[in-house]
């Protein structure tokens, strides 16, 4: 490859394009020869790779056009600091632990089919409600509003979603009430807004 | 793909802004959306625009054989298309309900009603006439697709401009526009549909139904017209009753409509005509407006704000005051905190209801609830007697109150308790008592 990449940190605020390459900072302390005698934090630098950008040898590869953006380490397990691109996108693709609005098209047996705006309709499990059992099932008829957030959402498998969170509770989420309006935003005022 | 289904919320919010005379965009029941016209470098080749729908038209002909009954007159062929880039429901090559209603209707509508005369189509009688071929191409979905298809059809009719003939004898020569001139089709009218959409079995109708409103509505009406005020179609579709001065009434507003409309059509031709006499730059590229994405850029939309102050006292004052929120907590011995009240205690509401039930059983409900009270309070005035007498026995046990359900017939009740205190036996002391015992324990 000819181009030599470009260090990432120069880069976070401006426009990249697909194609451009751009280089992790070295990590001081990975001197292979010496031991290290006290303990040290094990994987410091675990980057997280978020969307537009895909790993190649070394550095990051972009692959889609936008902002780069970059979130310092923060305390705690493992983040060593993200980079993403942000870019302008018509398509919604559903991404785990997205909180969504959908529209419940179908009731299948079990499972409620929920039209989320990507490419495939996700299932939602009349389980997953707060204090649903399988005598005690949840008030929802087709046509309604769910919110909820995404348990599984990769690009080969329908979408799952829940309506509760890691502790049970619904925190918010399930069926939105019977008055009001939905309407559709673009997804670039979405993101901003999520990052308020 | 599926379509995008409809909530409940939606349809229910759209019937009742109907109902309340208002539109999603702000217009008015009888109010059309913007109409754009924009014409490509070919002649017979536009784009109509009708608030966020989009139709492209194209004419094109093709010297033909004439059919067999109508040897002197030319063919005319019409054809709408639903792109799937007009909207994600449609499929290419799927022949759907809507697509078959919206051809007849287009065909109805500029063929039936003779705007364009045929016979001036014919070039040699039996053996060559003209065949005009008008393409329709739905580019965008929002909503009454049939107007802007009908606009976008006679547009491109009248901007189309056919090859040159003559004839000698036995000899036709067929000139290029670089020879001739090519000569305009010889139009006499110019039918355009105008929709009508009804809503609550036709008391409620809109004119130019966006794609939402269509989504809820009970009822179409479709009525074509000239600006001459002659009927040239009308169809009503969906199963709705209407009544004959609400026909009328239609009609009238669709004379307005049709007026306005084909004096803009009028102004788009000669503009067109007008710019390409001068030599200057005509056809899309120059029509279709630099837009840039802007983030914060929007369509400014007329908002009624009359009486908005009204509504919201109104709200205001109805509204529930909010609950009371325990911020302090309640200490009840040095390492017991409590906040709030917490739920409601489901097992003290058994019982509650196992004594009602009973009580029900018997067949007096309030007055046994009212001396059950009335026996438990005087039973502990007795206990406050025989309390400053004899020692008390604090029992260990663990049931706070045995209560006999059957309280008319024994006067007396053995109870065991470990509060000194005394209160009213309501449900809620039930909970205090526990609460505060297994304080003290």
């Amino acid at each position: 490859m000819a181009a030599r990449g470009v260090p990432a940190e120069a880069c976070v605020g401006q426009v990249v394009l697909p194609g451009d390459v751009l280089l992790l900072p070295a990590h001081p302390d990975e001197d292979a020869e010496r031991l290290r005698l006290g303990a040290s934090a094990a994987p410091r630098g675990r980057l997280l790779c978020g969307p537009g950008l895909r790993r190649s040898g070394a550095g990051l590869l972009v692959t889609k056009c936008g902002l780069l953006r970059h979130r310092q380490a923060g305390g705690g397990a493992a983040a060593g600091g993200a980079f993403w691109v942000d870019s302008q996108q018509k398509r919604y693709v559903p991404v785990k632990g997205d909180h969504v609005i959908g529209i419940v098209t179908a009731k299948a047996g079990d499972v409620f089919k929920v039209d989320v705006g990507g490419s495939e309709q996700a299932s939602l499990s009349y389980l997953a409600f707060e204090g649903a059992t399988k005598r005690n099932r949840p008030n929802v008829q087709v046509g309604d509003l769910i919110y909820g957030q995404f348990l599984v959402a990769n690009k080969d498998m329908e979408p799952e979603m829940v309506c509760i969170d890691s502790s049970g509770r619904a925190s918010g989420m399930g069926v939105i009430g019977q008055d009001g309006f939905l309407f559709k935003v673009s997804l670039g005022l979405i993101r901003n807004r999520q990052d308020v | 793909m599926k379509e995008t289904p409809l909530s409940n919320c939606e349809r229910r919010f759209l019937l009742r802004a109907v109902q309340e005379r208002k539109r999603l965009d702000g217009r008015q029941c009888y109010d059309y959306r913007n109409v754009r016209i924009s014409f490509g470098a070919d002649y017979g080749c536009c784009i109509v625009e009708l608030g966020k729908t989009r139709v492209l038209g194209q004419v094109s002909c093709e010297l033909v054989p004439p059919k067999p009954n109508r040897a002197t007159e030319g063919i005319l062929f019409f054809n709408l298309e639903l792109s799937p880039m007009a909207a994600p429901a449609f499929e290419p090559g799927r022949q759907s309900e809507l697509l078959v209603k919206l051809n007849r209707l287009i065909e109805r509508c500029l063929r039936n009603s003779k705007c364009i005369d045929t016979e001036s189509l014919c070039v040699v009688a039996g053996e060559k006439v003209w065949q005009i071929r008008v393409d329709l191409h739905l580019l965008n979905h929002d909503g009454n697709i049939i107007d802007a298809a009908s606009i976008a059809g006679i547009v491109a009719l009248c901007h189309f401009r056919r090859p040159d003939v003559s004839v000698q004898g036995e000899e036709v020569t067929v000139y290029t526009p670089e020879e001739r001139d090519p000569v305009p089709l010889s139009i006499h009218h110019m039918p355009v549909c105008v929709s009508f959409a009804f809503f609550q079995q036709g008391t409620y109708l809109l004119v130019d139904p966006s794609e939402r409103e269509e989504r809820v509505m009970d009822g179409l009406l479709v009525i074509a017209m000239n600006k001459h005020r002659e009927i040239c179609t009308i169809q009503s579709s969906g199963g709705i009753m209407l009544l004959k001065d609400q026909v009328l009434r239609c009609s009238k507003i669709t004379a307005v409509k049709v007026a306005e409309i084909t004096e803009l059509i009028q102004k788009a031709l000669e503009n067109d005509q007008k710019v390409r006499k001068e030599g200057g730059k005509f056809g899309f590229a120059e029509s279709i407006p630099n837009q840039k994405i802007t983030a914060f850029k929007m369509e400014r939309a007329a908002v009624d704000t009359k009486d908005v102050e009204e509504q919201a006292e109104e709200i205001i004052t109805k509204a529930d005051p909010p609950s009371e929120v325990f911020t302090k907590p309640i200490l009840h011995t040095r390492g017991t905190a409590q906040i709030g009240e917490g739920i409601e205690n489901a097992w003290g509401d058994l019982e509650e209801s196992e004594r009602e039930e009973a009580a029900e059983e018997e067949g007096e409900t309030d007055a046994t609830a009212f001396e059950c009270q009335k026996m438990e309070m005087e039973d502990t005035s007795i206990m406050n007697e025989t309390e400053k007498d004899e020692p008390i026995v604090l029992s260990d046990s663990e049931e706070e109150e045995v209560v006999i359900l059957e309280p008319q017939d024994t006067p007396k009740k053995t109870r065991t308790q470990t509060n000194l205190k005394q209160e009213n036996t309501s449900k809620k002391t039930f909970n205090k008592k526990r609460k505060k015992k297994r304080a003290t324990h």
